[in-house]
């Protein structure tokens, strides 16, 4: 049995930091309902990466929204609001991330939401809080990772800031979203009762920076210094960082120097290695001008013996057909209306050596209106 | 009920990141965590140093990590050290792990052995490639697995080499999905009375955080991503998206219209982008000509002629200018928690209110070793006892 089979989801999201957490629940078994405007739906169906689409959505509107069912309704509309509270009695758990005060405006604010349904657990994103100059700003992630002092993190020391290029606030807010509700599903088992979970996106880039926060909260206030060169870590010593080879990169990570110092024959590094982090920006180039004299094969070749951590630094079409990728079955295919497949990643987690897999992609707006009346409501 | 998890026992026997960051979020939660460790030594993160941060003789990283937990000694080669810890297990809810494959059988600790004695225990393992494959002997270390993912490809510019993401985020997301699966394990359990087994592996947790750029390219032909050659946030995005140096700082945009920005910033060439298809197509051009015309002005100017008309626009900040916004002083709230021996520090706090309440816990890190005696008097004391008897 998946995990969260029998408990009911409502979805009033968009975009991805609420989508990515109805998605984690589906995979692991909920039906996850999202609750979308007739017509056009939710945002996040326009919008694509590459300007890529798949029938009338993006594909990946697919990505994030695989294994959903969709209800539509015009919240505004009283007959269609009172078919969604009766939906809301029906459910275990519903999640939005409307600015702050929407739902309220609709008689769907966690209040209104706990007299129809005291067990209900209701989890709401918002991008800062409730509170703050930004309150009414949107919660975008680039906004979030640049507010958040992130940008400092990547890149060389005489770069620019270097945002994540992935939705690094959305996702990890969207991970901490469905901590929370299977917290609280753990708690209403035993007390009956229902909660109120609130996350927003800044707490969560406060949350995944947490090392390197509390690092500069206790080292009277000192500000991330990159590498000069092939920076991975702004924090960690040499040889830490990512070094060209004669025909690619290799990524080292904690590493003894004084081993490095006689495979590569760097005697100059050992002195040099007593601190590793003052000298940081000098032994990193000694290292890169003996790695750049020849291919990644070689060196991996003379380390991955040695059990020292390195690896080649891969592209997508190396990573996806490795052995290593292809030995995890990585990938599942989800099936559109007409027939047309897209291939996508699957639920990470698994649970008594089972995959979750489905094959239902995101689904059309309204496509579950007619089943979802004649069954719950 | 205060906080969501308070009865349950989590017996920790990981290190490092990913599996510690897990059960502080447990703790967090309110859960009792109690991590095992080797004797002397500890986990090693106790002294894996992170600049020259030196905090009452560990680590800050070994604080960020581990505050909020207990620890208790035990030399896992020597059986009647094991016999405790699986006395220890028989009380537990979760017992959680991240050691290479098959150490955990070696040791007598692995689940089809724990679940013999403890049917209903929810039984947590990280690995770093999963459990098939040529790579699952490799060390589970993120620099590597962001570097053989594909995830240096993502950020920086078209013109640098791959730029490596600044935080352990591959540990940190897989923490984050081993505790995802523990606890909906936990809600099955409630229902089913079952217990679990949760593996997670920093390989597909790579691929989670990757999803939307995997997906893409798995159905655009194999296209590689394509950082662009300026202000690059998101290979995948079109123009104006990213982050542009200004007179006196850098100011990122995300999404938005091209020509009605132009209008804003009385810029006539981005004027002529209308179409929206161009914003991507024409995204090198269009940042470069943006990148000049902001140049010419503070990041203040702009900001008061963007935000107004709801351009999602932000300064770019380093921590001081966060931790200084009063204005979030909710959002931004660090807490102080002190160890026992008196030694207090200042760390963040738990991103989930539940209930409108945060969930904070002044119990500092703990010291090697600080809670045996305690453990030995009170949860094994029955095992104890038998063995003084029988001797």
């Amino acid at each position: 049995m998946a995990p969260l089979e029998n408990l009911i989801v409502l979805e009033f999201c968009q975009y991805m930091s609420g989508p990515s957490a109805g998605m984690r629940m589906a995979d692991l078994g909920a039906t996850v309902i999202k609750i979308e405007r007739p017509g056009t739906g939710e945002g996040g169906r326009q919008l694509a990466i590459r300007n890529l689409f798949a029938g009338n959505n993006s594909v990946l509107f697919h990505t994030i929204n695989r294994n959903k069912l969709s209800y539509s309704a015009n919240l505004k509309d009283p007959s269609d609001l009172i078919k969604i509270k009766k939906l809301i009695e029906k459910a275990d758990v519903l999640i939005h991330n409307f600015r702050p005060g929407v739902m309220e405006k609709l008689e769907l604010g966690f209040r209104d939401c706990a007299r129809i349904n005291p067990k209900l657990i209701y989890g709401e994103i918002s991008g800062y809080g409730k509170e703050g100059k930004w309150q009414a700003k949107p919660g975008q992630d680039l906004l979030l990772q640049s507010i958040s002092g992130l940008t400092w993190l990547s890149g060389n020391k005489n770069d620019p800031p270097v945002p994540f290029g992935l939705s690094i606030a959305d996702y990890m807010c969207g991970t901490h979203l469905v901590q929370g509700i299977l917290a609280a599903l753990i708690a209403r088992s035993k007390t009956g009762k229902g909660a109120l979970i609130e996350v927003n996106l800044l707490s969560s880039l406060i949350d995944f920076q947490f090392e390197v926060i509390t690092t500069h909260l206790n080292d009277s206030g000192k500000l991330p210094d990159r590498a000069l060169k092939g920076n991975a870590h702004a924090y960690l010593s040499a040889p830490y960082g990512i070094y060209a080879t004669s025909d690619g990169h290799l990524a080292m990570a904690m590493e003894d120097l004084k081993y490095l110092a006689a495979a590569l024959e760097l005697p100059q590094i050992i002195p040099l290695a007593e601190d590793g982090f003052t000298h940081r920006d000098q032994i990193m180039a000694a290292i890169a001008s003996a790695l750049a004299s020849a291919s990644t094969r070689h060196w991996l070749s003379i380390f991955e013996p040695a059990d020292i951590w390195c690896a080649e630094v891969q592209n997508y079409d190396q990573f996806t057909s490795h052995p290593g990728y292809l030995a995890m079955n990585l990938e599942q295919s989800i099936t559109l209306a007409d027939g047309q497949q897209l291939k996508t990643t699957r639920c990470p987690i698994r649970i008594d050596g089972h995959i979750f897999r489905s094959s239902k992609p995101g689904p059309e707006v309204g496509a579950d209106n007619r089943q979802l009346e004649q069954t719950l409501l | 009920m205060n906080k969501p998890l308070e009865d349950i026992l989590v017996i920790d026997l990981s290190q490092f990141l990913s599996g510690p960051s897990a059960s502080l979020k447990l703790a967090d939660l309110g859960a009792r965590v109690i991590k095992i460790e080797r004797p002397k030594t500890g986990d090693i993160s106790r002294h894996m140093y992170i600049s020259d941060v030196q905090m009452n003789g560990a680590s800050s990283v070994f604080h960020a990590i581990n505050r909020n937990k207990e620890s208790y000694i035990a030399d896992l080669k020597r059986p009647q050290d094991v016999a405790k810890i699986l006395e220890l297990i028989k009380k537990a809810d979760i017992v959680m792990h991240n050691f290479r494959p098959g150490v955990m059988e070696r040791l007598g600790l692995d689940y089809t052995t724990i679940q013999a004695i403890h049917p209903n225990v929810i039984y947590g393992e990280i690995s770093g490639y999963g459990t098939e494959g040529p790579w699952k002997n490799k060390p589970g270390q993120d620099l590597l697995l962001q570097a053989l993912t594909g995830m240096c490809y993502l950020s920086g510019n078209a013109d640098m080499a791959p730029v490596a993401m600044g935080i352990s985020l591959v540990d940190i997301a897989t923490g984050g999905h081993l505790v995802q699966g523990l606890l909906a394990s936990l809600i099955r359990r409630g229902v089913t009375g079952k217990g679990a087994l949760v593996q997670v592996s920093m390989l597909e947790s790579a691929c989670d955080l990757q999803f939307e750029s995997i997906t893409c390219y798995l159905n655009d032909g194999h296209q590689l991503p394509e950082r662009t050659l300026q202000n690059n946030a998101n290979a995948y995005l079109g123009a104006p998206y990213g982050i542009y140096k200004t007179k006196d700082g850098y100011l990122a945009i995300a999404m938005t219209a091209v020509n009605k920005l132009g209008e804003l910033i009385n810029c006539q060439k981005l004027i002529n982008y209308t179409d929206p298809a161009g914003w991507f197509t024409y995204r090198e051009q269009i940042k470069a000509i943006l990148g000049a015309h902001l140049s010419t002005e503070s990041t203040h100017h702009w900001l008061a002629i963007l935000e107004p008309a709801d351009i999602w626009c932000a300064q770019v900040q380093s921590w001081r200018e966060l931790l200084a916004d009063i204005s979030l002083k909710e959002t931004i709230k660090t807490q102080r928690v002190v160890m026992q021996d008196g030694y207090s520090f200042e760390t963040t706090r738990c991103p989930i209110l539940i209930n409108g309440q945060p969930m904070l816990s002044e119990k500092g890190t703990p010291t090697l070793g600080q809670d045996n005696e305690h453990i030995d008097d009170t949860l094994l004391a029955d095992l104890i006892k038998e063995k003084s008897v029988n001797h």
